[in-house]
Parts: structure tokens; C-alpha cells; sequence
């Protein structure tokens, strides 16, 4: 492997900057049979911020994400080459359960299983092993909290999870993903398909979890990514062109390129 | 997309005639001070309502689109920029209406001293003023840093302005009505130059990204 310097972006407005690694990719090359869809990847993505992944369709922000959790395994003839540390352990080589405990995703539409909004939470739980039922009532209760729909759904825990709107159907998977304390939630695209109300509302989600979590978001808004993100990447055709504060990428980009699809003029 | 770039140019047609109105008051402001001309004067209280209506609706047009389409990046610091610029404008087509209103009062009586330094930082304070429109329109960061650099020879100009009408004050009382319409108009030339040196910085945030003002770049 090359040996790789990742160069430190700008703090965020207001903030002193954050050099906690979470997440460190080091010349990840991915590819989809002979497409590469990645292409030298470095990047490191830091403890209990928000960083945004922005860029045209195709770009590659997308299957970054899903590289972080190994989750693009699953798609046949992928392979891919690099490292990816998940604080000093190098995912590739780690059980892929025990990534995906620690590394939760939450996708484009909201899939919550076709069981009660209770069980939709408890699942995770339960899968790993969760002995006690009490502590698992207690736990789906705490997990609804911290995705801001318990007061929503409390009278309801066993009714159909089907039966919520799209926003509310997106926090309780969020609330499934943070059921099984996370320390990396990655968020593909969550409110593309819901109203900005709903949006809101995910969006503030955002700013409480960021304490306790470390968020990575794959947003075809800009604007989404200008108000969540501490940090923002702009990726194009496999590559991550610039990576810095959100602050820099919005208000005064280093490269050209970036500066063209910030202002709407790429293409 | 494109209805957005044209609606930025837009903008900055709105600008340019802001400013062209500015530089022919001033131009004029001074004429009046200094050729004792009476229409140019004139001329200058006749437009100010003109430049007080385009500022207004300059910022109208700047904030609607800040509101309506979210700019980044250049766009954003090109509004931003704008912004800035038209009350600086304003302001310089105020200090004209305070220079040609003193002009007015000097024309009353002989002159207490040869006119030298006034035309002297006026011709200065119209070349910062020049250079600091051109730096915008071409976003030239080098000839905004040139103006930044002449504002102190203005300031110093002035302060020996000051001294002098002082002790033409203390000489003969008589003289103090003329002295302090002179100085009233070397500190609207001072301003004047402060308002250029605003709109350099403006370019250069606008140009580079990178804010001048008072040292900022130095700052850690």
C-alpha cells in the first residue's frame, strides 16, 4: 500500500479544531466488477462530529458511506482495496457484525420491518443477545428518546410500525440503528423523501445525537449539509476533491471544481 | 441556474451605476470646493436623492436573494460583498453633499491661503476612490491592496491640513469661519478615502476569501 498523507481540514466556525480520529480511510480504491468507483480515498472522518459527503449522482459519496460499514459486501463482483480504521482497528479485518454493531446505518427510504413499532427497536437488541426484558422495555424507551419520537409513539408501541408517517418511520430507524449504541451512524440521504417539517425534525435529531455518536451524511442537499455538517467532502467521479470545514467548503473552496457545484454551476 | 448568474449581474449593473453616480458627485463636490463652481454644487444636492433610492433598492434585490436562492461560495461572497459596498456608496454620496454644502459657504468670501493641500488630497482620495471601483469590477485583489496602501498618505495629508487651518484660526479670528469649512471638507476627503479603503476590503473577501480588516489577516 502507498503510504498516505491525510491532510488536517480547517476547524469549524467557532470551534477549535477536532483531531480525534473516528473513522480513517487510507487509499481506498472500490470497485463494482471493472467500474472503479472509488479512487484513492483518504480521509478522516472525526469523533462526535458531523461530516457531510456532497456531489452529483455517481459520484461515489454513496458507496463511500457503505464502505465505512462494509455493508457494499453484500453486492456481488465488489472488491476493494485500502484500509479503513475504525479508531485503530482496520475494519476489513474485524468480524463484519461486530463493524456493523459499532458502525449503524440508517438508508434513503425508511425500511422499518413489518412488525410492531416495540419490536422494530427490540430487534437489534434481541439479535445481540438481550437477556433481560425489563432492561429491553427500558432500552426501546431510551432509544425512542434519544431519535425524538417517543412522545409520539408511547401509546402505540404495539401497533404496526407501518401505521407512522415517512418522518416518523425514518427516527424509528433511527432509533432501531441507536438501539444498539452505535458509535458511528451513517446516514444515507434520510430526508429525500420527507417534508421539511419532517426534515427539521431529523435535522435537530442530528445535533442531539452528535454528543454521543459520531455522524456521517450522504446528502444531495446542500443546504442539509451547510447546516448539519461540522464537515463536508465534495466527492466527483470516484474521488474526494476537497475535504474540509463546512464553513471553508460553503463560503470559500480550495478547488475549482467544488466551488463549481457549490454555486450550481458544475456540468 | 442561469436566471440566477444573470440575476447577479443584475446586481452588479445596480452597483455600477450606484457607483457612477458617486464618482461624478464627487468629481463635482470638489470642483465646487475648489473652481468655486456653484452649479457643480448644485448638481450634487440635485442627485442625492437619486443614489438614496438605488441603495435602497439595492438592497432590497441583494437581500431577496440571499432569501430566495441560498449562494455559495463566490455568489455568496459577491452579495455579501455588495451589500457592504452600497452603504459605503451612500455614505460617499452623503460626504459629497457635506463637501459641496461647505463649498458653498467658502464661495461668500476671499480665500484666507492658496488652495494647495485640498487639491492635493482630493486628487488622491479620487484615485482610491477610481481604483477601488475598477478593483471590483475587474475582482483585481493587486489594485485593492493599492488602495489600502494610500490611505495613510491621505490620513497624514489631512493632519498637516488640520495643523495649519488651526494656527490660521489662532492668527485672526476672522479666519474661523473659512478654516473650519476647510476642515470640515479635508475630514469628508479623509472619510471619503476610509469608505475606498472599505470597499478594497470588500474586494479582496470577495476576490480571495480573506478578510483585511483591521489586520485580520495577521490574526491567528
Amino acid at each position: 500500500m502507498r503510504s498516505t498523507e491525510i491532510s488536517a481540514p480547517s476547524a469549524p466556525e467557532g470551534k477549535a479544531n477536532v483531531s480525534t480520529s473516528k473513522l480513517c480511510a487510507k487509499d481506498l480504491n472500490f470497485y463494482y466488477g471493472s467500474f472503479q468507483a472509488l479512487r484513492g480515498i483518504s480521509m478522516q472522518v472525526f469523533d462526535k462530529q458531523v461530516t457531510a459527503f456532497i456531489g452529483p449522482s455517481g459520484c461515489g459519496k454513496s458507496t463511500f458511506l457503505r464502505t465505512l460499514n462494509r455493508m457494499n459486501e453484500t453486492v456481488r463482483h465488489s472488491r476493494v482495496d485500502g484500509e479503513i480504521l475504525l479508531d485503530n482497528d482496520n475494519i476489513f479485518k474485524l468480524e463484519v457484525s461486530q463493524v456493523r454493531r459499532r458502525v449503524g446505518m440508517v438508508f434513503q427510504r425508511s425500511n422499518p420491518f413489518p412488525k410492531s413499532i416495540f419490536e422494530n427497536v427490540a430487534y437489534g437488541l434481541r439479535v445481540n443477545g438481550f437477556p433481560n426484558r425489563a432492561a429491553l422495555r427500558e432500552s426501546v424507551e431510551q432509544s425512542l428518546r434519544r431519535a425524538a419520537l417517543w412522545d409520539e409513539v408511547k401509546d402505540k408501541l404495539h401497533q404496526s410500525a407501518y401505521g407512522l408517517s415517512g418522518g416518523q418511520q425514518q427516527r424509528l430507524c433511527i432509533a432501531r440503528a441507536l438501539a444498539v449504541n452505535p458509535e458511528v451512524l451513517l446516514l444515507d440521504e434520510p430526508c429525500s423523501a420527507l417534508d421539511p417539517i419532517a426534515t427539521a425534525k431529523i435535522e435537530d435529531l442530528i445535533f442531539q445525537l452528535k454528543d454521543s455518536c459520531t455522524i456521517v451524511i450522504v446528502t444531495h442537499n446542500m443546504q442539509q449539509a451547510a447546516r448539519v455538517a461540522d464537515y463536508t467532502g465534495f466527492f466527483l467521479l470516484g474521488r474526494l476533491i476537497e475535504f474540509d470545514s463546512t464553513t471553508v467548503i460553503f463560503k470559500t473552496p480550495a478547488k475549482k471544481e467544488t466551488e463549481d457545484y457549490v454555486t450550481g454551476r458544475f456540468g | 441556474m442561469r436566471h440566477f448568474v444573470e440575476e447577479l449581474e443584475q446586481l452588479k449593473t445596480k452597483l455600477l451605476e450606484m457607483s457612477s453616480l458617486v464618482e461624478a458627485a464627487i468629481q463635482r463636490s470638489i470642483s465646487a470646493v475648489i473652481q468655486k463652481d456653484r452649479s457643480a454644487a448644485e448638481e450634487v444636492f440635485r442627485n442625492e436623492a437619486r443614489i438614496n433610492e438605488i441603495e435602497i433598492d439595492i438592497d432590497e434585490f441583494a437581500i431577496n436573494l440571499l432569501a430566495l436562492k441560498q449562494p455559495m461560495a463566490a455568489d455568496l461572497r459577491l452579495i455579501v460583498a455588495a451589500l457592504k459596498i452600497n452603504t459605503d456608496l451612500e455614505r460617499m454620496g452623503d460626504l459629497s453633499v457635506t463637501i459641496a454644502e461647505r463649498a458653498m459657504s467658502l464661495m461668500e468670501e476671499p480665500v484666507i491661503k492658496p488652495m494647495i493641500d485640498i487639491p492635493h488630497i482630493a486628487g488622491l482620495v479620487q484615485s482610491m476612490v477610481r481604483k477601488s471601483l475598477d478593483a471590483f469590477v475587474a475582482r483585481d485583489a493587486d489594485l485593492a491592496r493599492s488602495v489600502l496602501a494610500s490611505d495613510d498618505a491621505v490620513d497624514s495629508l489631512r493632519t498637516a491640513c488640520y495643523h495649519e487651518l488651526v494656527s490660521f484660526m489662532e492668527k485672526d479670528p476672522q479666519n474661523i469661519q473659512q478654516a473650519l469649512d476647510l476642515l470640515a471638507v479635508t475630514r469628508s476627503l479623509e472619510r471619503l478615502a476610509d469608505h475606498s479603503t472599505n470597499i478594497a476590503e470588500d474586494v479582496l473577501f470577495l476576490v480571495k476569501g480573506i478578510d483585511v480588516r483591521h489586520h485580520a489577516e495577521a490574526r491567528p
